[in-house]
């Protein structure tokens, strides 16, 4: 049987077609082009090419050193410039009509320092609705430099973690100032006076020496001159919990 | 034109655009794997991010930052990082709200509560999982890991089918209204490879947030995972985050 003239020309470009399309998939055209890798590729080049809004703590020093400084030392000194005045690269690559903005409403304050219970503690927190209802924060606080209305009185103020640790720990009797000397100054303005570490194997020695005399001898003794090595003891052994004995 | 001429042509044309695009692609691609423009080198790092819960004092700053530096929608339900507040109750009943769809302070003081046993923030974002879930089910290969252990979206070949949004097991992903494509925390890449820190950790006012590089063995991030008790988020899932969690409650999920 001859089949018709228009089914076989039919057939051909069929064929045909069929043809070419195969071989573009799977030898014209290559792996490469069927891998979302380029455009992958491509991809992490335009995320790196987009232009930052925050220009980071480091370029607002150069220009204002004096705010830079004063902040540094107080409480505020782990908060970036551009937390309180918003994002600022614009200004910072030299634009002058991008003006950082300035905070001045207690609602903005407010934001860390209304009284939540979630809050962890020791965190410096106000009633928004007994203080000083309607008055501006900065009226009576420098928000580069703020400062406390009393100076804390006992370490745990601050060191929370360290102090519920440590009155967990063998170490609960023993109060903060046998270890570290601290200065008055690191109360009021805690990075300009930093507390002491022990820097000698003697001050633990003082109770865990094998030829330590006294009340306060602990059980926990070792030979200063073979334990240890050249390591001051709160190298390995964390003070305020202490390993318990073994 | 005949029909000879036109089956010509469009029989000519497929193989001649297909070869053109594959190999201008294939040129891009070669060029900006080396990426010697910028000099920056994604082999050598794999980003991370520790959060302190303890030093959480959910302000929502964070969420502002990210907001202004990433362009996300200002409606107050699109996050690509969030805050959540658990409340844990004496009788063992734990609620979690997140505080960034409403943010300001209180307007009443809550009153005291002595069922309340603990409370406490907890920052969550993307948790740029080492095996991430989300990339396995895109079907069209949009959102893929870089390099440097980041996972991006990219929004020229997402199709907005929403299956990683369902996949994500930390909920990190939203589809972004005016894209309509899927959308999620970067670690702010332009940042990061630029030297910066995300807008997030550079805001966080009270360094309850660190960025860094888990490849460095001298890094603020390695110190911190070192020093702290370390948990991720659902580690049953074998996605291995590289958020990285300290003093991390168990009641967080």
């Amino acid at each position: 049987m001859k089949l018709p003239e228009q089914v076989v020309r039919l057939g051909t470009v069929i064929l045909a077609l069929l043809v070419i399309v195969l071989s573009l998939r799977f030898f014209i055209l290559p792996a490469s082009f069927f891998s979302a890798q380029p455009h992958q590729a491509e991809k992490v080049v335009r995320e790196m090419a987009k232009p930052p809004h925050y220009a980071g703590a480091a370029s607002c020093r150069e220009c204002h050193a004096e705010q830079f400084t004063a902040q540094s030392a107080g409480y505020h000194r782990n908060i970036a410039c551009e937390n309180c005045h918003g994002p600022s690269a614009q200004h910072a690559a030299g634009d002058k009509s991008a003006v950082p903005r300035v905070q001045k409403d207690r609602e903005f304050c407010l934001a860390c320092h209304a009284y939540n219970r979630s809050r962890p503690n020791g965190f410096p927190q106000v009633d928004p609705q007994e203080h000083n209802t309607r008055k501006q924060c900065i009226r009576c606080h420098d928000a580069h430099d703020p400062v406390p209305p009393e100076t804390p009185k006992d370490c745990g103020g601050c060191h929370g973690r360290i102090a519920r640790t440590k009155a967990l720990s063998a170490h609960a009797l023993l109060p903060c100032a046998d270890c570290h000397k601290v200065d008055e100054q690191h109360m009021l303005h805690p990075r300009s006076a930093l507390p002491t570490k022990p820097d000698s194997r003697e001050s633990c020695g003082r109770c865990h020496a094998a030829s330590a005399t006294g009340p306060d001898v602990s059980k926990a003794t070792v030979d200063l001159a073979s334990h240890g090595g050249k390591y001051v003891c709160w190298e390995c052994h964390y003070a305020h919990l202490p390993e318990g004995p073994k | 034109m005949n029909k000879r001429e036109f089956l010509t042509d469009a029989v000519l044309f497929f193989p001649a655009a297909g070869l053109l695009e594959a190999l201008a692609l294939e040129a891009q691609g070669k060029e900006l794997s080396a990426d010697t423009a910028t000099g920056y080198d994604p082999t050598l790092h794999w980003y991370g991010m520790g959060i302190d819960v303890d030093k959480c004092i959910g302000c929502n700053r964070c969420v502002e930052a990210c907001k202004a530096e990433n362009d996300v929608p200002d409606e107050p339900y699109y996050f690509r990082t969030w805050i959540e507040r658990y409340t844990v109750r004496r009788d063992g009943k734990t609620t979690v709200e997140c505080i960034s769809t409403k943010p300001g302070p209180a307007k009443q003081a809550e009153p005291e509560d002595p069922s309340v046993v603990r409370t406490f923030f907890v920052p969550k974002l993307c948790n740029q999982c080492a095996h991430p879930p989300c990339v396995q089910v895109c079907p069209v290969g949009a959102t893929f890991q870089t390099k440097d252990g980041v996972v991006l979206v990219n929004e020229k070949t997402c199709i907005g089918c929403r299956y990683c949004i369902q996949a994500c097991p930390y909920g990190a992903r939203y589809l972004n209204p005016r894209t309509r494509t899927a959308d999620k925390c970067t670690f702010c890449y332009h940042r990061v490879t630029k030297g910066l820190q995300p807008a997030c950790v550079e805001v966080c006012p009270t360094e309850a947030r660190i960025f860094g590089d888990l490849n460095k063995l001298s890094d603020r991030l390695v110190r911190f995972q070192r020093a702290n008790d370390i948990s991720v988020l659902k580690p049953d899932l074998n996605t291995d985050p590289k958020v990285r969690y300290a003093q991390l409650d168990g009641e967080v999920r």
